[in-house]
């Protein structure tokens, strides 16, 4: 049986009243495949950016891109996406 | 505010209004148009300070009423027939919410064949999708049932939508006396809305999430507690209704006429109790013992009460102005469910399917084969 | 509020009908036109005059589906004490024919009492009319009033006066000030429509 991955507290309605809440799910621990973004080819064109379904490419002070692997389920839609190759999946090691 | 002759839609309209809703999102259907053309009226005479949704569909409409309640406003719509089918996706999804919007049901016949004339197979149809169901007999009845059914399904131990079934043409397009509340007494009756939840970007929440197989049962259950508590709620304010506008309708649940010695009775919904409150008089002048129960409520269900008002009766025919097509009428198994550890014997009768109009012969008919221990059917 | 017990039958508060519903006094009609022609507006005038005579009533259409020039129907009931029936009118009291072409069509006298009346919009004496039935027949030339105080064909709201006149179950009082609150927003056409209806009533009353 599917369990629910939030602890719902049986609310009227099923109304979730903490903002956010969604955050606490952390599915990078889904992955098997890992997106590996080398800088140095990076063109930062914002492709895998744009296309990431999860949300989980973040763009740092300097304006380089960065994965977060704790929401990052490891699609591989970026590099497949990616223009220049920068990005390439590894398998997971845990 | 005195007595005044309206049409029943009208009338409800009014009713509506005294009640202030801020959002109606609407699309047009017959027999149902009547009600929120008085509505636009008022809107567009400043006498309404709402919001009329022009939506492009019934799905739509009962969309947009989902929306603008969980936005945190009181609302309303009407529908009919194929209209509240197309709502049916969205009908559970009010109730689930429990979001305690009001609508108004002008019931009429199902198609095919094309038929805009009354019968219960719409709301009936609908029954087990989490919405109070109120049926009511007249035009007093229907204004004064919105007014209830706001302050029964806002209430925190409810928290249902509710819908007002009237008799599509039947009753919406009459024209009789009616008293319509003052909005001082209403406003006395009902307070302003405050939702126990709304959504506000100041304070982000959640609605609408999964529930997963290991939580969906329970807000289910939830739901049916809300029910139950919705049959002593609606006691109440029919108590409540009472005291302060010298209006009530039974016990809120069931009505009953001429109950006290009778042998035999009728059971139904709607316009046709009225038409059985003559016929009943008529029978009784002929020395025949019968009575009437109105069922006012059909969900939640007035199991108990239906129990204790049929404990001295030796026969109940029930009048269903729908079919379960393969079975029986549904309301019929409703009752015989309800009294199934008595020994009354119970038939049941299908009439008025498609605006065929039931007759005091019918009802009288209905009655007498009763009494004589003959087996229901088709009134036609 | 203390929560409410299970009621039983005997309760008082179960039975809201302060006043048994009763035929005493009961008067039925049924109002015949054609799409259009405004059966409909004229029962419900005919309610709400009642209403300003101090009595319940219920009008009602026949629920067709209204189309221009096919016979339509519409009722109304008056009485003394509440209204709860809500079958159609079967045996009217009072028949009204707005329109006299429908008679080839309609059996205008339809279960009409025998002790009925049946009001025809024409200028033809009521003998040359054979309904079959023993309910008197009253005619009045509803249409030639119309065209002469209105300047169009209008007769439903007019005809309640000679239906006031015919059968004094209404006052043209209230007739009046049913057309007045229902006109409110065509004051002249209301004016026009009380003077039709006037006319019609004098000249049955013979002033």
């Amino acid at each position: 049986m599917a369990k629910s991955d939030n602890k719902l507290k049986f609310s009227t309605g099923a109304v979730i009243k903490e903002p956010g809440s969604t955050l606490k799910n952390k599915t990078g621990g889904w992955r098997a495949m890992r997106p590996v973004l080398d800088q140095s080819k990076c063109v930062k064109c914002g492709t895998c950016w744009m296309y990431c379904p999860e949300g989980a490419i973040k763009k740092d002070d300097k304006g380089n891109f960065v994965i977060d692997y704790d929401y990052c389920k490891g699609c591989g839609i970026c590099a497949n996406e990616c223009p220049v190759k920068a990005i390439r999946m590894e398998l997971e090691k845990k | 505010m005195p007595e005044i002759v309206v049409e029943a839609s009208r009338a409800i309209a009014l009713g509506v209004k005294l009640c202030k809703p801020k959002v109606i999102p609407m699309y047009p259907i017959t027999p149902q148009t009547h009600i929120v053309e008085a509505l636009a009226e008022m809107i567009n005479n400043g006498e309404l300070e709402a919001e009329m949704i022009h939506v492009e569909s019934e799905h739509s409409a009962c969309s947009a009423l989902l929306g603008a309640q969980a936005a945190g406003v009181r609302t309303f719509s009407a529908t009919s027939s194929q209209g509240l089918a197309l709502m049916y996706e969205i009908l559970p999804i009010v109730s689930g919410n429990r979001m305690p919007s009001v609508m108004a049901i002008a019931n009429r016949a199902l198609s095919a064949p094309i038929n805009i004339w009354n019968d219960h197979s719409d709301a009936v149809s609908a029954r087990d999708q989490g919405w109070i169901q109120l049926w009511v007999e007249s035009t007093q009845e229907a204004v004064d049932t919105v007014i209830q059914l706001y302050k029964i399904c806002e209430d925190h131990s409810v928290l249902l939508p509710g819908m007002l079934c009237l008799d599509g043409f039947t009753l919406s397009h009459v024209y009789e006396r009616a008293v319509v509340p003052e909005q001082e007494q209403v406003d006395e009756f009902l307070p302003e809305y405050k939702p126990y939840v709304k959504l506000d970007p100041e304070e982000p929440i959640t609605m609408g999430p999964i529930a997963f197989p290991d939580s969906f049962m329970e807000f289910k259950k939830m739901q049916q507690e809300a029910m139950l508590n919705a049959v002593e709620k609606i006691k109440e304010v029919n108590e409540e209704y009472a005291e302060q506008f010298g209006r009530s309708y039974g016990n809120g649940l069931i009505e009953l006429y001429q109950m006290e010695d009778a042998e035999h009775a009728l059971l139904g919904m709607g316009t046709l109790v009225g038409t059985a409150r003559v016929v009943v008089d008529e029978l009784r002048k002929e020395g025949h013992k019968v009575g009437l129960i109105k069922l006012r409520s059909l969900r939640p269900f007035p199991k108990e009460d239906l129990i204790k008002a049929t404990e001295n009766l030796q026969g109940l025919a029930v009048i269903d102005r729908h079919i379960s097509l393969g079975y029986e009428g549904p309301l019929f198994s409703d009752v015989r469910s309800a009294l199934f550890e008595s020994d009354l014997r119970i038939i049941n009768f299908i009439a008025g399917l498609g605006g065929r109009d039931i007759t005091q012969k019918h009802l009288r008919k209905a009655l007498l084969s009763l009494k004589e221990g003959k087996e229901g059917g088709w009134l036609l | 509020m203390a929560p409410s017990e299970i009621l039983v039958p005997g309760d008082k508060r179960l039975d809201i009908a302060k006043t048994k519903p009763t035929k005493k006094g009961l008067k039925q009609v049924r109002i015949h036109g054609r799409g259009g022609q405004g059966a409909v507006t004229a029962s419900q005038l005919l309610a709400i005059a009642a209403f300003h005579d101090g009595k319940y009533c219920q009008a009602f259409p026949s629920f067709g589906v209204e189309r221009r020039g096919a016979p339509v129907e519409a009722f109304v009931r008056i009485s003394d004490e509440p209204i709860h029936v809500r079958e159609h009118v079967y045996e009217p009291d009072y028949v009204i024919v707005l329109d006299p072409t429908l008679l080839s069509s309609v059996d205008v006298a339809r279960g009409v009492k025998e002790d009925g009346i049946i009001i025809i919009n024409s200028n033809k004496p009521a003998s040359e009319f054979k309904l079959g039935t023993k309910a008197k027949i009253e005619t009045i030339d509803m249409t030639s009033v119309a065209m002469e105080i209105i300047g169009k064909p209008f007769v439903n709201v007019a005809s309640l006066g000679a239906f006031a006149a015919i059968t004094n179950e209404v006052t043209l009082e209230s007739i009046f000030k049913a057309i007045e609150q229902e006109f409110a927003h065509k004051k002249e056409m209301g004016e026009l429509n009380k003077k039709a209806a006037e006319k019609l009533y004098k000249m049955f009353k013979g002033e």
